[in-house]
């Protein structure tokens, strides 16, 4: 085999195999793109906002001071049911907690759970979407059906159900959230692999002996990146929504933590008595969920070369 | 076409299969003995091994597997841990009630969100667009039980007038025929159980239906937007066909093969929905009641529900690849597509 | 006079400007004659068509002039009305004959529409009108193919279809947008006989954009060159080809390759680009690309003037016969 080593690039298309687009540069042209969109820049805003509320509350809280206007967990029965005055913002719930208080405590349940639970999926499904993309043939048959098959089951049920096998609790609900997502991520990314393994440059980084992993890393995933980030950013407002849902039906994060689905969930018996322990939880995960569709909706625009050239 | 249905229809069977596995595996072997949470806290050590002895739950997995798919293939789902009952007969009390729920859902969403994405991409960037995208957005942020509270809060609590839980007054209730209330009412000619049926479904399904029809407005505006670019668009215009007539019959008419697709997914996703509304609405069908199934460790329950929510998930999927077929004539389902 | 433009401007308003894709022009069209709008893309040939069809689509407006057809100007017409001319007084076949029709229609509904949005007839005698018609534009055993859908056809199958299509209720003026185009050279030359073909045998008027030169010395009666929105030159076809009198004319004739020409030279081209349609210069759109450039014609828009029949906009025809490339 005389392959010469030619130090210009445009001259070997073998060389040039090494210089494809980095995925630096391609995040880089989608964040120029983002700046311009209004809306994106509204949601980045308001995550970054819950994002400061939740870092500060969980620093005061590892530091023991207070930072709230009071405890989000200390009940004063003698208060329950007081409607929302200048005192309590939100009023305070059945037990007399402050509503305003428990809802910023919730924003860093819901933070954290949603980033934590897409961490758990984005891992597991980009590796098994890479190997049944790059592998082919009986593993890619295997792993593929296995997820059409978890998304033949409606995720809420495959979370419930691994709620009911795990037990509550934090931890259990970010692993049930993050597993049911899996497929999603597997699918793009195996879909990505095989759109990209043909291409000439790939090729090329095979035939100069290139080893799979290094193929993956430096060929293929710069090429679905930007996909993964958009998918990642959707999928932690789904993950948010689903933490809400657990946590409505009794099987999500347990108290002491401020939960807010089990905020929603405790307080149903009082809708008609006080609907305000009904609204302030719901317009929290509606406004964090919504930033986080209005970030991903902003990306895959920035994504789509078609809006790019605009 | 034929051979194509047929086709897919026996490949539900490996995919029930694996569904089963999955289900089988998470509450059998991961889950906790379900034996002190049926029998109680309080059961004696015998008695609960009586009670794993008489379910079969002392076997080998495999073998409990076995014995299920046997059972499975002659129609028999085993029974309920709590009631007793064939767990085909506990599935069938509580089904039409939900793809009652479901289907007017359905219907609700494609119907809004086709008319607000048409509109919306034919007025790009009007007000009207404007709105419709916001409400779309807030339609997909909102969590369902949430909206089915605010609904609630709102129309059964200020103004009276929609009641809040059930399917219907239990006075009214019509014979069950069908098990579909709507239906059942009509048969019998019973016009104000049809009324209070009706009234009791429009809340439910409303909140079921918002993130459904936020999903198909996405996606109905984006394709009409593609569609209306398109030149024979241009060419129905040349000819003289009036405007409403190019965006419906030629425009949407071509549009329509994705947004297919997203009712066919959403489908799916409404029997999942369904189990947040069931429980706000005290809608007792068959999604609340799965729920409490799960908690309460009734396996047989859980895991016949599940197999019959993904083969109906299975069957729209195949169902909408059928619509395509006639929706689009350049789509052949050929052996080899299989 | 079948069909009167007049002063016909129109513009796409951007949000980085105003591009004027026609700017202020005039011809006329006869019963039966067949006229060919020359030019480049970005001639604004095509912005034309759709200016007379009404299928503007925004941000473009017509901003001034006339279109009259049969006296009546169809740019004051309701949509109502306008609806009513198109696809039957006026008709309109497009380049892309792979996607000018609807791909989910059987063709034979396709055309069943345009009869029956414009004649009152029943539904069994548009069918039998949709196949005689499908027989006159040479589809073999049309009443077969009438089930088709496009995709099963050919790209000149196709372009027969549109061209059936839009004779359908009998049109007294035909506008072809590029009908060769996308088609391989034997398919056009076919195309070309038919539309010709359909001249005669239906006595109507044919507007024929092409950036072809090929294409206009096999079909069209008059000639009308087309440069950055402006007419260049006007002529009928003998004259245009022998007698040449613009610059631009020229040079698009000296591109044609020549089969018989056994020099060495190379192929002419003509030197530089279409100007930025947002930043025209004030004088005459070719100047920086012509070879006969004065400074005069980089300040002043030349007028269009009659010379012996034809029309010319160029500076170097001002003082008469006397003038010209000739001179040169």
């Amino acid at each position: 085999m005389g392959i010469k080593h030619n130090s210009d690039p445009d001259e070997n298309p073998l060389q040039a195999a090494e210089y494809v687009e980095k995925p630096e540069s391609q995040l880089k042209a989608m964040w120029e793109t983002l700046r311009q969109n209004k809306a994106a820049v509204v949601g980045l805003f308001i995550i970054g906002c819950l994002a400061l509320i939740a870092l500060t509350v969980w620093l005061s809280e590892l530091l023991g001071k207070q930072i709230l206007p009071y405890d989000p967990n200390y009940s004063d029965m003698s208060k329950s049911f007081v409607w929302p005055n200048a005192t309590h913002w939100f009023g305070t719930d059945q037990l007399g907690r402050d509503l305003f208080s428990r809802i910023l405590d919730g924003t860093k349940i819901s933070l954290f759970v949603g980033v934590a639970a897409v961490a758990i999926s984005l891992t597991v499904g980009v590796l098994l979407g890479a190997i049944a993309g790059y592998r082919g043939g009986r593993t890619d048959a295997v792993i593929m059906r296995l997820m059409d098959m978890m998304l033949a089951i409606p995720s809420i049920l495959l979370a419930i159900a691994f709620m009911a096998a795990l037990g509550k609790g934090l931890d259990k609900a970010i692993i049930a959230i993050g597993l049911v997502s899996i497929p999603e991520y597997a699918r793009i990314v195996r879909g990505s692999i095989l759109s990209v393994k043909e291409n000439d440059y790939v090729q090329a980084a095979k035939i100069i002996g290139n080893r799979p992993s290094r193929i993956i890393y430096k060929h293929i995933l710069p090429n679905v990146i930007s996909v993964i980030v958009v998918r990642a950013t959707l999928g932690i407002s789904t993950a948010v929504l689903d933490t809400a849902a657990l946590g409505f039906l009794g099987l999500g994060v347990q108290p002491p933590f401020a939960e807010w689905g089990d905020m929603l969930g405790r307080a149903r018996g009082f809708i008609f008595t006080a609907p305000y322990t009904l609204i302030f939880p719901g317009i929290a995960i509606t406004v964090t969920v919504l930033a986080f569709n209005l970030l991903g909706d902003g990306l895959r625009d920035a994504l789509d070369p078609k809006s790019r050239v605009k | 076409m034929l051979k194509y249905i047929i086709k897919r229809i026996l490949m539900l069977i490996p995919v029930l299969i694996g569904v089963s596995i999955i289900v089988f595996l998470i509450m059998r072997v991961f889950s906790p003995d379900p034996a002190p949470i049926v029998l109680g806290q309080h059961a004696t050590q015998e008695a609960a091994e009586a009670w794993r002895q008489a379910n079969g739950l002392n076997d080998p997995i495999y073998l409990q597997y076995w014995h299920y798919l046997q059972g499975a293939l002659t129609g028999n789902l085993g029974t309920s841990y709590y009631t007793k009952t064939p767990v085909i007969k506990e599935i069938m009390a509580r089904f039409p009630a939900t793809i009652e729920l479901a289907v007017v859902a359905i219907i609700l969403a494609s119907f809004f969100g086709i008319l607000i994405g048409v509109i919306s991409a034919v007025k790009k960037n009007s007000i009207f667009d404007n709105a419709g995208m916001l409400l779309a957005l807030i339609g997909v942020s909102m969590p369902i039980f949430w909206l089915g509270i605010l609904l609630i809060i709102f129309f059964s609590g200020t103004l009276h007038w929609l009641p809040s839980n059930g399917r219907i007054n239990p006075l009214l209730e019509p014979i069950h025929i069908t098990g579909f209330y709507l239906i059942d009412s009509l048969i019998t000619g019973n016009i104000s159980a049809f009324a209070d049926a009706l009234r009791h479904l429009i809340l439910p399904a409303s909140a079921l239906a918002m993130y459904s029809m936020a999903i198909i407005t996405r996606m109905t505006r984006s394709s009409m937007l593609d569609t209306l670019q398109q030149d024979f668009i241009r060419t129905a215009r040349a000819k003289g066909i009036a405007e409403g007539r190019v965006i419906v019959r030629h425009g949407l008419r071509n549009g329509l093969i994705p947004i297919v697709t997203v009712i066919g997914l959403q489908l799916g996703s409404l029997l999942g929905g369904a189990v947040l509304t069931e429980t706000v609405f005290s809608w007792p069908g068959i999604g609340a009641y799965t729920v409490t199934c799960i908690l309460k460790s009734d396996f047989p329950v859980v895991q016949g529900v599940v197999l019959l929510v993904a083969a109906i998930f299975v069957l729209v999927n195949l169902i909408v690849d059928v619509i395509y077929a006639f929706l689009d004539p350049r789509i052949k389902y050929s052996k080899k597509e299989v | 006079m079948l069909l009167e433009v007049k002063n016909l401007s129109t513009e796409f308003q951007l949000k980085r400007g105003i591009i004027k894709a026609v700017d202020d022009i005039s011809f006329t069209l006869d019963k039966g004659e067949i006229l060919a709008i020359v030019g480049e893309s970005g001639s604004g040939k095509s912005v034309t068509s759709h200016s007379i069809m009404g299928l503007l689509q925004k941000p473009g407006r017509i901003s001034g002039g006339e279109i009259l057809f049969k006296s009546r100007n169809l740019n004051k017409l309701s949509r109502k009305e306008l609806q009513k001319i198109r696809g039957n007084q006026i008709s309109m076949i497009f380049q892309e004959p792979m996607t000018s029709l609807n791909p989910v229609w059987r063709i034979k509904d396709q055309i069943i529409e345009s009869i029956t949005t414009h004649m009152q007839v029943s539904q069994k005698e548009a069918l039998a009108r949709t196949i005689a018609m499908l027989d006159t534009v040479g589809i073999p055993s049309p009443a077969q193919r009438a089930n088709d859908y496009p995709h099963q056809m050919s790209g000149g199958m196709r372009q027969r279809v549109m061209t059936a299509m839009a004779l359908a209720c009998g049109p007294e003026l035909l506008i072809a947008d590029e009908p060769t185009t996308a088609l391989d050279v034997t398919i056009q030359a076919q195309i070309l006989e038919l539309l010709y073909r359909m001249r005669e045998k239906f006595q109507m008027a044919v507007l024929l954009i092409t950036h072809d030169l090929g294409v206009v010395s096999e079909a069209a009666d008059r000639v009308i060159v087309m440069y950055c929105g402006k007419i260049m030159e006007e002529a009928d076809v003998r004259s245009l080809f022998t007698r040449p009198l613009h610059p631009y004319t020229v040079g698009l004739l000296q591109s044609i390759p020549q089969i018989d020409d056994d020099s060495d030279k190379r192929l002419y081209m003509i030197k530089g680009m279409v100007p930025n349609p947002l930043t025209m210069p004030p004088g005459c759109p070719f100047s920086d690309r012509c070879d006969h450039s004065m400074e005069r014609c980089t300040k002043e828009m030349p007028e269009l003037k009659e010379i012996a029949g034809q029309k010319v906009r160029c500076f170097l025809f001002e003082e008469g016969e006397g003038g010209g490339l000739g001179a040169k």
